[in-house]
């Protein structure tokens, strides 16, 4: 079975001329046309264009080209820009939006001879938990229907767990790529902030955002992270630091790694949550890792830092969603303010729309040092808690999430608990740490995720210890009913 | 009625001579058909990002160290948040609270030759907005987006100017410096160059600043003279009738020559400023300081102080000479030459003066003649005819070696001063040299003792009236035979020979020079 396979397995078969990757791709698009319907995992399918770069990534095997990704199908979360295919970002507003440029991402994946197959539905602008908040409708977890799949990289994940395609792009604000990892039982990694280029990624709040992959497995993540990591000129903010050899360290010995307990992440967690980290802390010790309790005092302060930091960030980054070069425009604007107000009104829906206002409020003249100001000198605090902390450990592990996949509608009308399911996900954020999402076990019958946390740039090391853990556990290769 | 005392401030807005935009690669030239130099960035497409244009950065340093200021090690851009259709994001990327550059001052020299020092708080850098169009369109409006993203240095002074006179001074002041570190174009019309003023008065000798008001977007020094002297009458006539002057922007229409409320204080927009998350932090070292204070041209300070010392030249010629870079290229050029032909030609002029083998000091003496002659002709029979034909210095007609050469023959006393003027004139219209001129047309001075003499003995033998009436003491009589003669002579008689050769024909008598 092809969508079994990973992305190593696939990359020998086609080298091999065992499979073309006309083939795969085939096989991938029918099964998303078979099983897409119940999951709403796609916004876009790009089946013609995936067909044609699949026969050109079969030419170049042919004549002897060798990369990893080449020929391997994709799906790319709707919030990169991808030229000549709609980019819609989940939203109403970019509905009719064709993006003219590829994002250096999907450039670089391009590059890389990765096919893409469609695009992955999401929160709108990326501003959701739960996927529930995109104007196409909810995406539907693989492991229980009725259950979210998590946001707001849902689609990615979804898709990813359900097999339509080895990977997939996500991208992670506060915790959008690794919470729906650990919803939907995939390897979910958010790289450092600055290691892969938000350039063409439509930005929700650009001191947070990082774009990141969905896989099954470490290894695989490792293989797209190394097409996707690296300098960008178009970006400022990317850093001009190596890209070390990801595939290469995944088989490191973790003697002596010294990984330290979130204290913070495991107060109120229900015991047979908490029990399921506590059994991958004994296959880390098996492999020779040292475990140590460490506290980061200002973690707690998370949520309410993120939900400042974020949507004042957002406020002003969707500005330029005014109806007047491209997105949507109401019909028959009377005048500017008219066309401003009822394109934006019309445009964005009810989630958007509150952490615009929240940002609005948090940047005003009077309220700017009490909440912004603040926000940021607490954001201070958990990175130097954050950094004092990897002064005693290498890595910080914890669950991903406080519960396992929640009821489609069970949260959408209450925002706040809405948003404390980022609160282990949110820190590595505004710290602008990596983090990883592994499958760890499963509590009434839905997956959970154990996450790791690294120093700025320990990809490396932080996809080694994944992939060692991996190799000692099969909860990566669960596959959900009907999906196997 | 009290005694009113005017407080100005300006914020002039240069814009800097990059190629490219301050954050993308879109081309800046101005006068491109409409949306022609806007690329993704510059149209804020989804997904975009700034990238700073280093060469912004650099202009706004050489400002910085232009005026003596601090250059900020680390500066901060922020997004300044309105919407409008010609700012395409929604916000414009300025600085805010850490400006590139800060503290800096500026000597002005005013028209009666006082110096004033206006403090400039800071400098900073932003981007333009593009532009709304509304000619010829009905029922719409149309936006150009090629000059959103230009660099702009905005440039705040304190409120230190007390009249619309200083105000403007300090304009000029600021549009010669950024000539001179060839930063802006300081193409007004264009619109690379233009201030907002804001205008307060307040009873003389209290501390206490009046409220002011903030004239937007003054593209001219005339505009900005009559924009204020219109908006100072207006306050003080507001405020002896018992009214308050509130904070407010307004316009200034040129056609009307009036200034009106654009809009007040409670309904200015909150801009919300942030860090923008999209760009670092600027960082700027030591060794990017002195990179770039190697690039510092002589300053206009620095190059009207050389002239006055070299050339002896008063401070109010020296300041206009090195008004622009051009200008005092164009002046030392010609002083150049000037000393040049006379070092090689042996000074015949100043030999007939008496002159013999000049020492040291004699040599600086005649090369501040020199200089002095070349500094009135070139702000006067010059300037007047660029101005009349309304030509830059760069395209003179007459270049700084023509021009030496016509000042040449008057310092070797070939022709007078007042015949070099026609030379000059003819020089301007045919582009031929002054030799060519004065040897086509017979302007050559008469500088033969015999020959002159000569003129004199049958201009005497002529006048005996008039010879009778000198010797018995009328001495205003000495100029009458100096006018017969020039009249005869065409007005071509080296006049100081003249004046030694008359008085000696007409014999003792008065020594009245010419």
């Amino acid at each position: 079975m092809l969508h079994t396979l990973s992305i190593g397995e696939l990359g020998k078969s086609l080298k091999s001329g065992q499979i073309s990757s006309v083939e795969l791709t085939r096989h991938f698009l029918s099964r998303i046309e078979r099983l897409n319907p119940a999951l709403n995992a796609l916004t876009t399918l790009t089946a013609e264009q995936a067909l044609a770069q699949a026969a050109a990534a079969d030419a170049r095997i042919a004549a002897g080209v060798q990369g990893p990704l080449l020929g391997i199908p994709l799906i790319h979360k709707d919030i990169f820009c991808t030229d000549g295919v709609r980019t819609s970002c989940g939203s109403r507003m970019l509905d009719n939006f064709i993006a003219p440029y590829d994002a250096t991402v999907v450039a670089r994946l391009k590059a890389a001879g990765a096919v893409m197959l469609g695009k992955a539905n999401m929160d709108e602008f990326a501003m959701g938990s739960s996927n529930e908040t995109s104007f196409y409708g909810p995406v539907r977890n693989p492991w229980d229907t009725a259950k979210v799949p998590g946001g707001s990289s849902g689609g990615s994940a979804a898709a990813t767990a359900a097999r339509l395609a080895p990977f997939a792009t996500g991208t992670d604000t506060g915790g959008s790529i690794r919470q729906p990892a650990a919803l939907t039982g995939v390897t979910g990694l958010k790289p450092t902030y600055g290691r892969v280029s938000r350039y063409g990624m439509i930005a929700f709040a650009s001191s947070l955002d990082q774009a990141g992959v969905f896989a099954r497995s470490a290894a695989d993540a490792a293989l797209v992270l190394q097409a996707m990591a690296g300098f960008d000129p178009k970006d400022s903010t990317s850093v001009d630091t190596p890209v070390p050899d990801y595939p290469a360290a995944l088989d490191g010995a973790l003697d002596g790694l010294k990984i330290g307990l979130l204290r913070e992440f495991f107060e109120g967690l229900e015991a047979r949550n908490s029990a399921l980290i506590h059994d991958a802390l004994k296959i880390y010790r098996s492999l020779g890792a040292t475990t140590v309790e460490v506290s980061l005092p200002h973690l707690p302060l998370s949520v309410p830092t993120y939900y400042v930091v974020a949507p004042a960030e957002c406020s002003s980054n969707l500005s330029r969603f005014d109806g007047v070069r491209f997105g949507h425009r109401c019909e028959n604007p009377a005048d500017l303010m008219d066309l401003y107000k009822r394109s934006r009104g019309e445009g964005f829906g009810a989630e958007v729309k509150r952490r615009i206002m929240t940002g609005t409020y948090v940047l005003s003249a009077g309220y700017f040092d009490a909440y912004y100001l603040k926000a940021q000198k607490v954001r201070r605090l958990i990175t130097d808690d954050f950094r004092a902390a990897f002064a005693r450990v290498d890595l910080l592990i914890g669950p991903t999430t406080p519960t396992p996949a929640f009821a489609i509608g069970a949260k959408i009308d209450d925002p706040v608990t809405m948003y404390l399911n980022d609160i282990y996900t949110i820190g590595a954020n505004l710290a602008g740490l990596p983090g990883v999402s592994l499958p760890c076990g499963f509590v009434e019958g839905l997956p959970m995720g154990l996450q790791l946390i690294g120093p700025h740039f320990s990809e490396a090391k932080l996809l080694n210890a994944a992939h060692r853990f991996q190799e000692s556990t099969d909860w990566h290769r669960r596959a959900p009913r009907g999906y196997d | 009625m009290a005694d009113w005392e005017v407080v100005i401030g300006l914020e002039i807005h240069a814009q800097l001579a990059t190629k490219s935009k301050i954050f993308s690669g879109s081309a800046t030239a101005y006068g491109a058909p409409p949306n022609t130099q806007a690329n993704l960035v510059d149209l804020a497409y989804p997904g975009v990002l700034p990238v700073l244009n280093a060469e912004a950065v650099r202009m706004a340093v050489k400002f910085g160290l232009a005026i003596g200021a601090s250059v900020a090690r680390r500066s901060v851009f922020a997004r300044k948040n309105y919407f409008y259709p010609d700012l395409p994001k929604g916000y414009q990327i300025s600085q805010y609270e850490l400006p590139v550059v800060k503290q800096g001052k500026l000597a002005v020299m005013l028209d009666d030759g006082a110096v004033k020092t206006v403090g400039i708080t800071r400098a900073h850098l932003e981007e333009d907005a593009g532009k709304s169009l509304h000619e010829g369109l009905v029922h719409a409006s149309g936006i150009d987006l090629n000059r959103a993203g230009t660099p702009l240095l905005e440039i705040v002074s304190e409120p230190d100017m007390r009249s619309a006179r200083e105000a403007v001074a300090y304009m000029k002041k600021i549009h010669t410096l950024v000539r001179y570190l060839e930063i802006c174009d300081g193409n007004m019309q264009e619109g690379s160059f233009r201030c907002d003023a804001n205008v307060s008065v307040r009873p003389r000798g209290r501390e206490k600043f009046g409220t002011r008001a903030e004239i937007k977007n003054l593209n001219s020094f005339r505009f900005v003279e009559k924009a204020i002297h219109f908006e100072v009458a207006r306050q003080i006539e507001l405020l002896e009738s018992g009214g308050t002057v509130v904070q407010e922007t307004r316009l200034y229409d040129s056609d009307k020559d009036e200034t009106r409320s654009m809009r007040s204080k409670e309904e200015a927009n909150d801009y919300r400023y942030f860090p923008d998350p999209d760009l670092l932090p600027v960082h700027i070292d030591e060794a990017f300081i002195d990179a770039v204070r190697a690039t510092l041209p002589e300053l206009p300070d620095e190059k009207a102080a050389r002239f006055a010392r070299d050339f002896g030249l008063s401070a109010y010629d020296a300041g206009v000479l090195s008004a622009s870079r051009e200008l005092g290229a164009y002046f030392e050029a010609v002083v150049g030459h000037l000393s040049a032909t006379h070092a090689s030609h042996g000074r015949p002029g100043m030999a007939a003066q008496g002159l013999r083998e000049a020492g040291t000091a004699e040599r600086n003496a005649a090369g501040t003649t020199h200089a002095k002659l070349a500094a009135n002709w070139v702000m006067g029979e010059l300037s007047s005819a660029l101005n009349r034909d309304n030509t830059d210095i760069t395209a003179s007609r007459v270049t700084p070696a023509q021009l030496s050469g016509l000042l040449a023959r008057i310092v070797d006393q070939t022709i007078s001063g007042k015949i070099a003027k026609d030379v000059f004139e003819a020089m301007w219209s045919e582009g031929r040299s002054a030799d060519h001129i004065i040897e086509a047309s017979g302007l050559k001075q008469i500088t033969d003792s015999g020959a002159i003499e000569a003129v004199i003995d049958a201009v005497i033998a002529a006048n005996p009236k008039q010879l009778a009436d000198y010797r018995s003491g009328k001495d205003k009589l000495f100029g009458f035979f100096v006018g017969q003669v020039m009249k005869a002579t065409g007005g071509k008689a080296n006049p100081a020979q003249l004046n030694e050769l008359l008085k000696a024909k007409l014999g003792g008598g008065p020594s009245e020079p010419v």
